[in-house]
């Protein structure tokens, strides 16, 4: 059969790709107005993924809808499922273009695509999370996840029958293994036996491979999981399918695709921050500065407790708490081994939170997992 | 209460395998039939979001499995007008469709990231279950599970013991021999892809609404193109699709076993077990895939078209 020449298969293709590209611009550009009133502040914010991920992107996404509620006339651009390379550079231009004088480029990997912007637009403010490097113009952010994973880790020592604890993480970055750290740490002061099992698995967003490292923390024997990827519900969901206990990460609202085994959950609050950045720019005096939250100062909180957790464990927690808070709790404090049975933190020591935060690279002796 | 390695594995290499499978098992029809769709990824993803969608809409899984079926049988018919119609280049077209996917699927389904779904029901066989080893591996799991084995079978009887099956093969070595037979090239490729794309369906399904249970854009990450991997490992077979897709299934769960069992091997280098698997059995088994390739998909690997 004489094969029929393509008439013009690139023009289809183009086509193609023109409907691609306008998919993705949809997804990337719900605009969202303050609705009424003068508007006093464009607002542009840079998400990874879905902001209904009941996780990561969620709970960035409900401290900027506090903001919003707090400051009149703030007109707020989101952007979502915005890729950390270069087309994050050019989502931030947009923004600015839409006269945007504040921008959150909320996930880490758009670190150095913000300070590239910010450089060229010293007149426009970027308020960046967990970022290590500052600008005049650019501020980072965090909370203290640490000290609230200490307090998880103590939850899952109190409710775990097994004293086996599972992570599944994304990726072994320091701040990460410094809250594995704290939640062992936790644990063991419940339970001295206690063993936290970390799975890295290579990826923020993988669901499929989520809920198997989960399957397979349950076969090892594991009864209480808990994670650090963008979004929790995999986990959460596969631990209550193989019957064992969880604990959330990220957002508060875990809890509301969580069952019968949830413990409690680390969730940020944003919005006081968030509401300070935007008044700070109205008044002209934001500044480039590291802010880290605290037990007392918040950015984070303790998700509500699961409807079969147990009262004693809830009252050793807020104890604890108060005690973290008063300083009669120390958590990093000498000696700490690693899982090596090296010497991480001398006796008669504390390490300074800022330092784990940024280099740890080991667990604690009792967790285990390979991390490089 | 833990459970032996051997059976963690196995129990997991269905689990994560039974996906892949299905996408591997529709493009083996497809590529019977002459055709490379290397937009697989993208007939998954839109399987997994259908799927998804219809389930939290109607409120049961069971109805949303036809409609992720239908939705990647549609998209493998709009994959067909570009190349059996327009006769457009199958690789590029392909990789475009897949890209399509993942940004429509991202924009259809974002109203339903982060909703909870009813999945699959958890099945056990009563009585096989206990046995030991064999129960938990064989005896539990899905739905989709439990139609691995008839489907394989139902696609290998298809392909190979019915008038369709072989006018399908001869359309996959030769349109001009087919078409000099009196065949319908174009209709018979047509249908290959409307049942490869309801099978491709099928498998992102089981991701969305058995695995992880949630919709997240982009969530097959990558399994589109293992199975079009695989299938070539199969050597167009669909039955060694069926062992290609445990292997492959197998290499996730036992990097992850060996993870929660605390191995001393990074996880970085175990993360690339499954795919050095998969380049490992390609390797070996290359040198015999030309005797079993068929002839029509040289025209789109070598551009004698």
């Amino acid at each position: 059969m004489p094969v029929q020449s393509p008439r013009n298969p690139l023009l289809i293709l183009l086509a193609l790709v023109a409907a691609m590209s306008l998919a993705l611009v949809a997804v990337a550009c719900g605009d969202d107005d303050s609705g009424g009133g003068a508007t006093t502040l464009v607002v542009g914010a840079l998400h990874v993924g879905s902001v209904k991920d009941n996780g990561y992107n969620q709970a960035m996404h409900e401290g900027l809808v506090d903001m919003q509620k707090n400051v009149k006339g703030i007109k707020l651009i989101e952007a979502e499922n915005v890729p950390e390379s270069a087309d994050a550079e050019r989502v931030m231009e947009n923004m600015i273009q839409q006269g945007a004088k504040l921008i959150f480029p909320l996930s880490f990997g758009y670190l150095d695509p913000a300070l590239n912007v910010a450089k060229k637009h010293p007149d426009v403010k970027f308020a960046h999370p967990a970022g290590f490097k500052n600008a005049d113009n650019l501020a980072t952010f965090w909370s203290d996840t640490t000290s609230m994973a200490y307090l998880t880790g103590i939850a899952a020592g109190k409710e775990s029958k097994s004293g086996k604890l599972g992570w599944v993480i994304g990726f072994p970055i320091p701040n990460i293994l410094t809250s594995i750290n704290a939640f062992a740490l936790g644990a063991q002061s419940v339970n001295p036996n206690a063993t936290v099992q970390v799975i890295v698995d290579n990826a923020w967003v993988d669901p499929a491979k989520e809920a198997e490292a989960v399957n397979a923390l349950v076969d090892s024997g594991v009864d209480v999981v808990t994670m650090i990827v963008d979004s929790p519900a995999t986990v959460v969901q596969t631990a209550e399918k193989r019957g064992i206990k969880s604990i959330g990460f990220h957002c508060l609202c875990v809890k509301s695709v969580a069952g019968k085994g949830w413990i409690t959950g680390i969730g940020f609050t944003w919005g006081p921050l968030f509401t300070k950045y935007a008044q700070d720019v109205i008044n002209g005096t934001f500044k480039g500065e590291n802010t880290i939250g605290s037990l007392e100062k918040g950015y984070a909180a303790l998700a509500d407790w699961g409807p079969n957790t147990n009262a004693d464990t809830k009252k050793l927690v807020e104890q604890v708490k108060a005690d973290l808070i008063a300083k009669k709790v120390v958590i990093f404090k000498g000696p700490i081994l690693d899982n090596e049975g090296k010497v991480r933190v001398k006796e008669g020591e504390v390490a300074d939170l800022g330092d784990l935060l940024g280099k740890t690279d080991y667990l604690v002796k009792g967790a285990s997992g390979k991390i490089k | 209460m833990s459970t032996p390695f051997v059976q963690a594995v196995a129990s997991g290499s269905i689990r994560s395998g039974t996906s892949v499978f299905y996408a591997a098992l529709g493009e083996v029809i497809v590529e019977r039939a002459g055709m490379v769709n290397l937009g697989l990824e993208g007939c998954m993803l839109t399987g997994a979001c259908a799927g998804f969608i219809a389930t939290a809409e109607f409120g049961s899984a069971y109805p949303a499995l036809i409609v992720a079926a239908l939705a990647g049988g549609l998209f493998n018919l709009v994959f067909g007008f570009l190349v059996v119609t327009r006769r457009a280049n199958q690789l590029a077209s392909g990789l475009t469709m897949g890209l399509l996917a993942l940004g429509l699927t991202a924009l259809a389904g974002n109203d339903y990231v982060g909703r909870k779904a009813e999945g699959l029901g958890h099945w056990e066989i009563p009585g096989l279950k206990s046995i030991p080893f064999a129960g938990d591996v064989f005896f539990q799991g899905d739905l989709l599970i439990f139609g691995v084995v008839p489907a394989a079978a139902l696609v290998w009887w298809l392909l190979y013991r019915t008038r369709w099956g072989l006018h399908l093969r001869t359309v996959g070595e030769s349109r001009t021999a087919a078409f000099a037979a009196g065949l319908n090239p174009s209709r018979i490729q047509y249908q290959a892809l409307f049942a490869g794309g309801l099978f491709g369906g099928l498998g992102g399904a089981h991701l969305s609404l058995s695995v992880a249970g949630v919709w997240l854009e982009g969530m097959t990450s990558g399994k589109g193109f293992v199975a079009v991997a695989l299938v070539i490992f199969a050597s167009w077979h669909p039955v060694r699709a069926l062992a290609g897709a445990l292997l492959f299934g197998g290499a996730v769960a036992f990097q992850l076993q060996l993870q929660a069992r605390g191995a001393d091997i990074s996880p970085f280098l175990l993360d690339t077990l499954p795919y050095l698997l998969t380049l490992g059995v390609l390797l070996v088994w290359g040198r015999r895939r030309q005797f079993q390739m068929p002839g029509g998909l040289s025209e789109v690997f070598e551009g004698t078209n």
